[in-house]
Order: C-alpha cells, then structure tokens, then sequence
C-alpha cells in the first residue's frame, strides 16, 4: 500500500548524510503548489462542471486542493466559473481583493474568459477587465479533465514563482492597472 | 352568474371610459385596449373596484419601444386579471419619447414598484408618483436604456470578434 503513494519530487538540490540543501524559493514553491486551497466563485454552468471536477470520479482533491476555502481571506486560488455580469464585476473584484498574497485567479470557461455567447449590454466582457488573471481555460463549458489541466498550469506557475515576484514593479504596475493597491 | 366575455367587457369599459380609449381588439382571447396615459390609474382602479369585473390581480407591466411611431415612442403595457372571473385584459398606452411620463399605479396595487422600476430600468419610462424611482436590475452607472432599439445590441467593448478572427 505504501508504495501507491505519490510523493512529490524534491527540488534540484544538493544531498548528503543526513541533510539536503536547496534554495528556499524552490521549498517554499513545492509546499504551496501542493497545498493550493481554491475559492470556487461559481455563477453557473461551468459550475457544475466544477463540481464534477471535485467529486471523487475526477478528484480535484489529487492535487492537493482538498479544501475549497469558502473565505477568500484564506484561500491562495480565486477560480471563477461562469457568466460574470457587469453587476457582479465589483463583487468579484472585492472577493479578489479580501484575498492575501499570493493569489492566483483560474478563469474557467468561455464566459469567464470573454463574455462567452453574451455579448450584450449586462455582462462583463471577459473578468480580466477587473482583476489579473493567471490562466484561461476555454469551453462551453470545458470538461472536468481541462478544469484539470488549468490547475495543473497554475501549480506550474506557482512552483516557480519567484519570491520577489510580488514586490517586483511589474506586478505593482499590473495591479495599478486594475486600480488595485 | 353568466361568464363575463370580452363584448361585455369592452361594452362596460366603452360606457365608462368612452373617449379615452383610443382602439380595441382581441389579441390572443386577451381584449386589448390602446388607452390615454391619464386614464390608466383611473381605468385601474375602476375596475378593481368594480363588484362585477374584480380585475384584483396586476399580472404585470413591461414596456416596448417602437421607433417609428412619432411622439408615441414609448409602450407601457398593463396586464390585469380578474381572478373570479377567470378573464385578462391587457391595456396599452403611448408616450412620446420626449417626455416619457405615466402615472404610477403603486398607490393602487404595491406589486407594481418593481415592475414599474423594471420598465423604467430598460425603457426609460418615468412613473410619476412613484416612491424609488430607480434601476433596479442593471447596474447603477448604467448611462443608457438598454431595450431602446436606439443602441446596438452586442456590447461595445467586445474585442475577440473583429474580422481578423474570422479572415474577413
């Protein structure tokens, strides 16, 4: 039984009897693409595939996101899955901002990415015009596996995120851009 | 008691409000009547108070825009039914686009706030009298009546659908 368990790989390091040495942006990056606790902010269908996506036949939780955070004060991951109208778009950005660094922001599905099939006068055309996102799943709605897939992609991003990156005047300047800090 | 059809109706609403009711017709087995924007609290209150009629229930109150109808732009259109009577009417009335105003039935029936918030939200239409004149679906900086046929209907700020995405 042991044997079935997966553990993460260590980082490129240096080992020795009894000690092993690598930088800190490496360890600290392993922990927390591993421990991504995720707020599901569903506003409809690809919620559901959401849902299908953390029940146990696709198993969100192999991951290591197990807990949905239904605070965003402790979560790390705002996932955003469905149509957001223009209503709507000050309470997500509220979410985001009640969120600590380091946060990330999965876009799921068309609608969320683009307005999807509403292009019209009451929804937001796409949620990066009010916060930062880190990355896009398309369809409509996309499929449990590509749900995956763009978490897969945010462990990526998280994995080898720079500790700095956050204090970097690149991140400064996007956020400032979204009228954020 | 005999059923209350729409001659009847029609005769009874022609002897009390004869000259403000511009045109009838049957639409659906609903009658229609297109009415002066004055008369509707009037015509509504008469008939919800009537012994006979009891048109108690407002079903609802929408709006439309018709572009081409100079000075009577804008539709406010009333549904009301008489819930023992087992019969509706739907009654319509015009106002230029100018100066859009109607009297509120809020005082006669507390149902119609929102729905009269709701006409106002998206045509414009502006129901004197009411007590919260106000958006109440779209969002409060909206600058603009969105089911006047005078805006485009895809939104402005959409950018994956210019041509070059679809080789023209």
């Amino acid at each position: 039984m042991t044997t079935d368990i997966k553990i993460a790989e260590a980082p490129p390091g240096h080992t020795g009897e009894g000690f092993f040495a690598t930088s800190l942006d490496k360890v600290i990056g392993l922990a927390r693409s591993n421990s991504i606790w995720p707020l599901p902010f569903a506003t409809s269908c690809c919620g559901i595939e959401f849902m299908a996506t953390m029940g146990s036949n696709y198993d969100l939780a192999r991951f290591g996101s197990e807990r949905m955070s239904f605070s965003p004060r402790q979560a790390d991951l705002l996932l955003v899955a469905g149509t957001i109208a223009k209503k709507m778009g000050p309470i997500l950005k509220q979410v985001y901002l009640q969120m600590a660094e380091p946060r990330w922001v999965l876009s799921i599905g068309a609608c969320a990415s683009s307005g999807g099939i509403f292009d019209t006068y009451s929804v937001l055309q796409g949620i990066d015009r009010v916060i930062p996102v880190d990355v896009y799943v398309p369809g409509c709605p996309p499929r449990p596996e590509q749900i995956i897939d763009g978490v897969m992609k945010i462990q990526e991003l998280v994995k080898d995120e720079s500790l700095r990156r956050r204090n970097s005047p690149e991140y400064k300047a996007l956020l400032q851009s979204y009228g954020i800090l | 008691m005999a059923d209350i059809t729409n001659e009847f109706l029609l005769e009874r609403l022609q002897e009390q409000f004869g000259e403000s009711i511009k045109s009838s017709e049957v639409s659906y087995d609903i009658l229609t009547l297109v009415i002066e924007p004055s008369s509707v609290l009037h015509m509504l209150t008469w008939l919800h108070k009537d012994n006979l009629l009891k048109f108690r229930f407002l079903t609802d109150i929408c709006g439309s825009h018709h572009p081409d109808l100079k000075d009577e732009e804008l539709c406010v259109i009333y549904h009301v039914q008489s819930m023992e009577n087992n019969i509706r009417l739907r009654l319509k009335t015009f106002v230029p686009i100018g100066q859009p105003d109607i009297p509120s039935v809020t005082s006669l029936y507390s149902s119609a706030d929102w729905m009269e918030r709701e006409t106002y939200d998206f045509y414009g239409t502006n129901f004197t009298g009411h007590p919260n004149m106000t958006r109440i679906l779209n969002v409060d900086e909206m600058d603009y009546f969105p089911l006047r046929k005078e805006y485009p209907l895809e939104d402005g700020t959409r950018e994956d659908k210019a041509d070059q995405y679809f080789g023209r």
